[in-house]
This record gives C-alpha cells, sequence and structure tokens, in this order.
C-alpha cells in the first residue's frame, strides 16, 4: 500500500479540521454537563484543537519527506560498499545514482545486482511513504484526542492558542536570522574545503586566475590557480564605470525631481524611472552585449582604438543605466526627508534655489547620499546577469576599460554551471569567491543602512 | 555689479536645471532605446517561413494485427524521407546526392516529426488520406525571407548558398512558401532547432517557480510583519531580526543561488532544475521585500483603530488579524506583487540550481526538469543561430510586458486602496 504525499496531507487536513469541529461542539456539551461557561469562545477550543493536531503532525511530515529518502541513500550507500569493500567513495555513489535510476524506470540495466538493488530500494521507498502516512495520521489524532480530553471549560483556550500562534508568528520572523546563518555557515564551510585544497593567502592575493584544473592526471600544463586579484579588480572596474555613469545621472535626476519637477511631471518620471528598475538584468545583458558592446567597438574602431567585443566598458556603462533609477529614487527620498525649515530659512536670506541646493540641502543630505551610493555599489559588485553576458571569462590584470576583463559573479557562474563534480576544486573555489562576495556587500550594505538611519534620526 | 552677480547666479541656478532635465531625458532616452532595439528585433518572430507539401498517407500502416492504431510503428515511419520526397517533386532537376543534401537543408529538420505529431493529431479514419500541411523551412530560409541574412557577403561564408536562396525564392513565386503567423512559439517548448523553440516551457516553469515562491513568501513575510509589529518586545533579538531582513534585501540574488545549491541541493538532496527549489530560493530572496512592504503597510494603519478595539476588549492577537490585517491588506498585496516581479526577472540564482538545463518537455510538476522565462532568454542569446536572437527578444517582450503589466497592477492598487487616515 502506498501513501502519496498530498494523500498524506490532505488526510492531515481534514482530521484537524475534524478535531476542529469536535472540539468546538464538544466544549459546549461540557459546558452544559458541568452547568459551567467556558472560559473563551467555543471556535477558541476548535482553534487549540486544530492547531495541536495539525502543526506537529505537519513538521513530522516535513522531516520525514525530507529526511527519508536521505536516510535510505545511505543505508543503501553503506550496503553498496559492504558488497564491495574494494570500490571507492565515487565509484559506490555512481553505483547508488545507477540503482536509483533503474528504480524509478529511467534506465534499464542487465546486471543482476543492480536490478536486485533496486528492487530494495523501491520497497524500500515504499515503506518509508507507508509508514510516514501511517506515522503523521496517528500523531495528528492521538494529539487531537490528547487535546479535546483535556480541554475543560475552566481553561482559558483563546490564551493558548494567541501564544501558540505568537511563537509561529515568532519562527517566521526568525527565518531572516536563519537564512544569513544559513548563508555564511554554507558558504563558509564549502569554502573551508575550498582552502583546504588551496592555500588561503595565495586565493586573497594571488595575482594570477585560471581555474582549469586537469581533468585526466596524467595532463602537466593545466595546474589551477585560483588568485582572486584580477577577478576582484575587473569587479571594480566594472563597478567604477557603472558608478561613473549612475551617480551624476541619479543625483542630477533626483536633485531636479526633488526640487525643481512640477507635480506633474513627477508624476510621469518618477513611474518611468520605476520601470527602467524593473526591466529583469537578463534585458539588460541582452542589450549588453548585443548592442552596447558593438557599438562601443564601432566607436573605438573609428577613432582607432582596439576595442575588446567584450569590453568592461560595454558591461559597466549598461549596468550604470540599470542603477540610475536605484540612486534617483534613494536619493530623491533622501533629498525630500531634509525638513522644509532649513529650505525655507535659507530662501529668505537671500539665497537663489540653486544656493540653497549646493549650501544648504546637499551637505544637509550627505550621509543618506552616500548611503544611497553605497547601496548602489554594494548592488553593482553583486549584479550578474549583464556581466555574465557581456563580459569576459578571462582573469586580465588590467584597468583599461576597453579590454575585456570578468568578475566573481561571472567566475561562479562559469564555475557552477558547468558539468563538474561537487567535490571539485573549481566549484569549491566558486564558494570562495561567493564567500567574499557575501562578506564584501554585508560590509558596504551595513554601513550604508547605519548611515542613512543616523540621518533619519537627526532629523526626525 | 550688483545686477551682475544676480544675474551670474541665476545662471548658475539655470545651469543645474539644465543638468537635471537633460539627466532625466537621457534616462528616459536610453529605456526607450533599449526598448526600441529589443523591439526591432524581435517583431519578426512573430512570423515563421512555412511552406505547403501535399502528402498521401496510408493509415492502415499504422495499426497492428488487431486493427488499433500502434504507436510504435508511427514512429518507427520513415516521415523525413516523405517530407522531403515531396519536396523533391517540386525541384525534379535535383539529383545528386550532395544537391539533395543541400536542397533539404532549407526545410526545417524537425519536419517529419512534426508531420508525424500532425497526423497523430488529426486521428485519420483507416485508408489513404492526402493532406495538405504547412512545415517549416529551416531558420536560415527563415531568415533570409525576413531578410535578416545579408546575401552581400560571399558566398562561402554564409549559412545559405546562392542555390538554397533560388529554390526558397522558386518556392516564394509558386506560393508555396510564405511567413505566417508564428503558431509554434507560442505552444511549445525550447528545441535545438529554432524554427521549433516556443517559450510555452518556460512560461509554465516560471508559473510553477512563482506559484512556490509565493505560497512560500506571503504567509511567512505577513506573520513576520505582525510579529515584528505589534509582538516583538524591543530588545536584542528583535534588533538582529530587523537587522537581517534589512540586510538581506541587499545581498546579491546569486548568493541566495549559492544557498539553494548547498542547502537544498547537497544537504537536503531535492532535485536539480526543479521548480519547487527555484521557488524556495526566490521566496528567501523576496521574503525581506515583502517583510518591509508589510510592515510599512501594518504601520500606515492609524493606532487608533487597534486601540478602539482592544478598548473594546479584544486580545491583542483578534485586534491585529480581525481589525488591522485586513485593512493592511492592499498595502501587502502591492508589496507582494512588486516581490513576484523580482522574482519572475530574476536569473542569477536559478542558474546556480540548474534550471539552466535544454529541457525540451513542458513541465508538468513541482519537480520535474523546468527552465524559467529569464533563463531561456539567457540560453536563446548565448546560442549562435540567428534566429535565437530574434526569438530572445520577442520573449524579452512579452517578459517586459508582463512585468510593466504587474508594476501598473501594483501602482494602480496602492491609488486606488491609498486611505489618508
Amino acid at each position: 500500500m502506498t501513501l502519496p504525499l498530498s494523500f498524506v496531507f490532505f488526510v492531515l487536513l481534514g482530521l484537524s479540521v475534524y478535531f476542529y469541529y469536535h472540539a468546538k461542539s464538544g466544549i459546549v456539551r461540557k459546558a452544559a454537563l458541568f452547568s459551567d461557561r467556558t472560559k473563551a469562545l467555543p471556535s477558541h477550543y476548535g482553534q487549540q484543537s486544530f492547531l495541536w493536531a495539525f502543526i506537529p503532525s505537519l513538521l513530522i511530515l516535513l522531516v520525514l519527506t525530507i529526511g527519508g529518502p536521505n536516510y535510505i541513500d545511505q543505508i543503501f550507500y553503506n550496503k553498496i560498499q559492504e558488497l564491495n569493500p574494494t570500490f571507492n567513495e565515487s565509484f559506490v555513489s555512481l553505483i547508488l545514482a545507477k540503482v536509483i535510476n533503474v528504480s524509478n524506470g529511467k534506465i534499464s540495466t542487465g546486471e543482476e545486482n543492480i536490478i536486485m538493488l533496486a528492487k530494495d530500494y523501491k520497497i524500500a521507498f515504499e515503506q518509508l511513504h507507508f509508514y510516514r502516512g501511517l506515522v503523521v495520521i496517528l500523531c495528528a489524532a492521538l494529539l487531537g484526542m490528547i487535546i479535546s480530553y483535556r480541554q475543560k471549560p475552566g481553561s482559558n483556550a483563546r490564551e493558548q492558542v494567541e501564544k501558540f500562534i505568537v511563537n509561529i508568528f515568532f519562527a517566521s520572523a526568525v527565518i531572516a536570522i536563519f537564512t544569513t546563518v544559513a548563508i555564511i555557515l554554507s558558504l563558509f564551510f564549502e569554502a573551508l574545503r575550498f582552502f583546504n585544497l588551496y592555500n588561503f593567502f595565495d586565493f586573497i592575493f594571488g595575482l594570477h586566475w585560471a581555474p582549469n584544473v586537469a581533468i585526466r592526471t596524467d595532463q602537466v600544463a593545466a595546474e589551477g590557480s585560483f588568485g582572486m586579484i584580477p577577478v576582484l579588480l575587473g569587479t571594480l572596474l566594472i563597478s567604477f564605470i557603472a558608478m561613473c555613469v549612475a551617480i551624476p545621472i541619479g543625483l542630477l535626476s533626483a536633485i531636479y525631481l526633488a526640487e525643481f519637477a512640477t507635480p506633474k511631471i513627477r508624476d510621469f518620471v518618477k513611474p518611468t524611472l520605476e520601470i527602467l528598475a524593473g526591466i529583469p538584468t537578463v534585458v539588460y545583458g541582452y542589450f549588453a552585449a548585443l548592442t552596447a558592446a558593438p557599438f562601443f567597438r564601432e566607436i573605438g574602431f573609428s577613432l582607432g582604438l582596439d576595442v575588446s567585443s567584450e569590453s568592461a566598458i560595454a558591461a559597466g556603462a549598461v549596468m550604470g543605466i540599470m542603477i540610475i533609477p536605484f540612486i534617483s529614487s534613494l536619493s530623491d527620498d533622501v533629498i525630500r526627508a531634509v525638513p522644509q525649515s532649513l529650505r525655507d530659512g535659507s530662501m529668505g536670506l537671500g539665497a537663489t534655489k540653486a544656493e540653497t541646493i549646493y549650501i544648504v540641502i546637499l551637505p544637509a543630505a550627505i550621509p543618506g547620499l552616500v548611503g544611497a551610493v553605497l547601496l548602489a555599489v554594494s548592488r553593482a559588485i553583486g549584479e550578474t546577469m549583464i556581466v555574465v553576458m557581456a563580459a569576459g571569462l578571462s582573469a586580465n590584470l588590467t584597468v583599461n576599460p576597453l579590454e575585456s576583463v570578468t568578475t566573481v559573479t561571472v567566475q561562479i557562474v562559469s564555475l557552477l554551471t558547468g558539468d563538474t563534480e561537487f567535490d571539485d576544486i573549481k566549484t569549491l573555489s566558486a564558494f570562495g569567491l561567493g564567500l567574499a562576495l557575501f562578506f564584501f556587500t554585508l560590509l558596504l550594505n551595513i554601513f550604508a543602512l547605519s548611515i542613512s538611519r543616523r540621518l533619519a534620526e537627526r532629523y526626525d | 555689479m550688483i545686477r551682475k552677480s544676480i544675474q551670474s547666479r541665476r545662471a548658475r541656478e539655470t545651469r543645474l536645471k539644465i543638468y537635471g532635465i537633460s539627466s532625466i531625458c537621457f534616462a528616459l532616452i536610453m529605456l526607450a532605446t533599449l526598448l526600441i532595439s529589443i523591439g526591432l528585433n524581435g517583431y519578426s518572430a512573430l512570423q515563421q517561413a512555412y511552406f505547403k507539401v501535399d502528402i498521401s498517407v496510408n493509415t492502415e500502416k499504422f495499426v497492428d494485427d488487431s486493427g488499433a492504431p500502434d504507436n510504435n510503428k508511427m514512429n518507427l515511419f520513415n516521415w523525413d524521407g516523405l517530407v522531403q520526397s515531396a519536396l523533391r517533386e517540386f525541384f525534379p532537376e535535383v539529383k545528386e546526392r550532395d544537391e539533395k543534401k543541400e536542397l533539404f537543408a532549407i526545410i526545417s529538420a524537425n519536419a517529419g516529426y512534426d508531420l508525424k505529431e500532425f497526423v497523430k493529431k488529426k486521428a485519420l479514419g483507416s485508408g489513404s488520406h492526402t493532406l495538405s500541411v504547412w512545415l517549416h523551412l529551416s531558420d536560415d530560409a527563415d531568415q533570409y525571407l525576413k531578410g535578416r541574412l545579408s546575401i552581400d557577403i560571399p558566398e562561402e561564408d554564409r549559412r545559405i548558398n546562392n542555390k538554397q536562396i533560388a529554390w526558397v525564392n522558386s518556392l516564394v513565386e509558386r506560393d508555396i512558401a510564405k511567413l505566417k503567423f508564428n503558431k509554434t512559439f507560442f505552444t511549445s517548448a525550447d528545441s535545438r532547432e529554432p524554427e521549433s523553440a516556443g517559450i510555452l516551457g518556460s512560461v509554465i516553469g516560471s508559473a510553477l517557480t512563482l506559484f512556490v515562491t509565493i505560497m512560500f513568501a506571503l504567509p511567512l513575510a505577513v506573520m513576520a510583519a505582525i510579529y515584528l509589529e505589534y509582538f516583538a518586545k524591543p530588545g536584542k533579538i528583535t534588533d538582529f531580526i530587523e537587522v537581517n531582513v534589512n540586510n538581506l534585501a541587499a545581498v546579491p540574488s546569486i548568493v541566495f543561488g549559492l544557498l539553494g545549491l548547498s542547502v537544498f541541493l547537497s544537504t537536503f538532496g531535492l532535485p536539480r532544475s526543479a521548480p519547487l527549489v527555484g521557488g524556495l530560493v526566490l521566496g528567501l530572496m523576496t521574503l525581506p521585500t515583502i517583510i518591509i512592504a508589510s510592515r510599512a503597510s501594518i504601520r500606515s494603519i492609524p493606532p487608533s483603530i487597534r486601540e478602539a478595539a482592544l478598548g473594546l476588549g479584544a486580545s491583542k492577537m483578534q485586534a491585529a488579524l480581525h481589525h488591522v490585517l485586513p485593512l493592511a491588506t492592499p498595502g501587502i498585496l502591492t508589496g507582494t506583487i512588486i516581490g513576484m516581479a523580482q522574482a519572475l526577472g530574476e536569473t542569477a540564482p536559478l542558474l546556480m540550481i540548474g534550471m539552466v538545463a535544454f529541457i525540451i518537455d513542458i513541465p508538468t510538476t513541482f519537480t520535474s526538469s523546468a527552465t524559467a522565462m529569464p533563463v531561456q532568454i539567457y540560453m536563446w542569446s548565448d546560442s549562435a543561430e540567428r534566429a535565437f536572437y530574434e526569438r530572445s527578444s520577442l520573449a524579452i517582450l512579452f517578459l517586459v510586458a508582463f512585468l510593466i503589466s504587474m508594476n501598473l497592477l501594483a501602482v494602480v492598487l496602492r491609488k486606488k486602496f491609498e486611505k489618508k487616515w
């Protein structure tokens, strides 16, 4: 007998709903029996039963669904290893993969042993599904019965339900912490494995990036080298170009919108700029690779310059266009947050509008503007699709914007989308880069957020 | 002298204004350039070159001994040969082997397969039938007919030679080949041949992914927002949660992809390329966006409403769930739509979890291999064939149109439900 996931889930749901009504009518009956009043509404007792039956069983279901298959895989892995003690790890994993595929009917094989194992594997899975369903449904039924037995008219179900719900709310808020911790831990441990294979200082300070690891061990030429300086320099170069485009245009637009524009113009320009912000980055990447790069190449050619077809300037300029609305809307908010009294005071003393902006408003808004720019820099550094499509793969140690450079994100994508093993030094090096990227952007973000918070506090 | 100084001060103001206007114009011109250049690239993909062949099929070849239709026999039948011989009837002068090969290169490599699918769908009765079918020309012939292949360059550098051009032209003259509406683009999934490639597979993949995203992120975000606004006691944990939420909103999306790769794929062993995993990763990514929007929306509800509920004896939970939350719903929905638009356009994290595979089948479940629209755009723009570029552009136009309408919907919702308390 098989119990598929959706079936178990709906039985669980149905059971819990049953306990809701059971408790709701039960408590009224109990109250009549004791000729007593219930301390909470009958529906609160129902909710209490529902939550008691549903939530713990759902958690068990999740754990078994995620952990069960891994556990079975581990058992079969050990089994295969016991049968063939001479096989090395990757070969055992290979056989296991074959067994799994045969049991799913994805491939067929003539090897007796594997067919046997595949049969066992299928049976183990059916057993897992059966017991998963049984445990979850029994658990829900048991908990539901216990709680409806324990509910007395005198117990305050509302308080208990609300405490339960607050805890669930708290748990969902804590997911933000968990996500951060999970990001740090996963990046950190994979990166640690990389640093076991490759010297940490060579990675941080190395001047040569060429992640071409020998596929066969007898290859001499390809000794992978993972010095991240050229990659980092390329990232900074492209972000710098992007900022050269985005900061002046974004800031000037924001100043105009906040100080000069009539409400009509504002109402038209702001949503239009938001459209620019809502365009997916892959579209900018397409534009950079197929329109901007040939354009810059043509211009360079007519000036007698040799521009690479994957030049840093094309990727950077398009990235700058992408970031304009980001900077303009953040700075617009910051400039408008400067109190009107400052403007009035300055104008009252006879300053022109431009002087007010230069001498009063911008100095007052500077921390917020710096925060906005830092957030934009962090975005430029972490931006992926534009550079994947328009920047190069080879890591040149150069600051010439006409040449092709590579970035951290490009390297991560190219290292992880190939058909390499997960334990490969190449794959692991991507996590090293990811860790560097995460910390770099984290520092920028924290700095930027604390600066803008300080501004907000100053004028509140 | 004073007048002069005033003049120069005024001039300074005008200059600043001009700078502002020109930078806004620059941004708007760039937006227009972007959309127009993609539009010019992509509009032609709405049409596709077809040619018409008359083919006679005897369905008795495809039944088994009992007379029931036999798919196996149908699959084994030489459909390519049928199409090719029909094509050769138009050009009886083509005899040599090499020449024949060149002739067959002007029709789609999938023409036989398409014919088979057509016959299968027709479910013909038994006996012999003559069918008139429109099949795809090859992508090169298609591009030539649309004028996208320049014929000025030397023949050997071209993807289509003079002989083939003459054949295509003669087909067009005889009204056998023409450009028709490209239905395939909207009804099929990816393919190695540009003429058979469509966006339906990636659209469904995106829909499945977004469904997981919204089911995962929206409830969690709303619960977290209510907690942070009404139940969190000021203290270190609450501060820490807030710092984390704000910071996660600014973490590069590719880092979420790395998280998905190492947690969901390697640790939990969830399947690669699955909309389930993609949805979870995008959900984690949009969670902070929706939390921040929901908090702002909850905060904009005047405290008097909550206090009135509390004063009448409602509990804190009842005041929050029964009174504040319904009023905050439009704002939360607006935030959710913006978050979903962001998730729909996101590509990088999906590359990390393997949703970048070449998938011919239209995905049906949350765990089947799938790709998403932006990833499809990325893969097509990376291909060598010219015909994929225009498909990529057309897909972009659809994606952008959809995203803009999502954002407009958010703006309209905000405007409609914006209440001044």
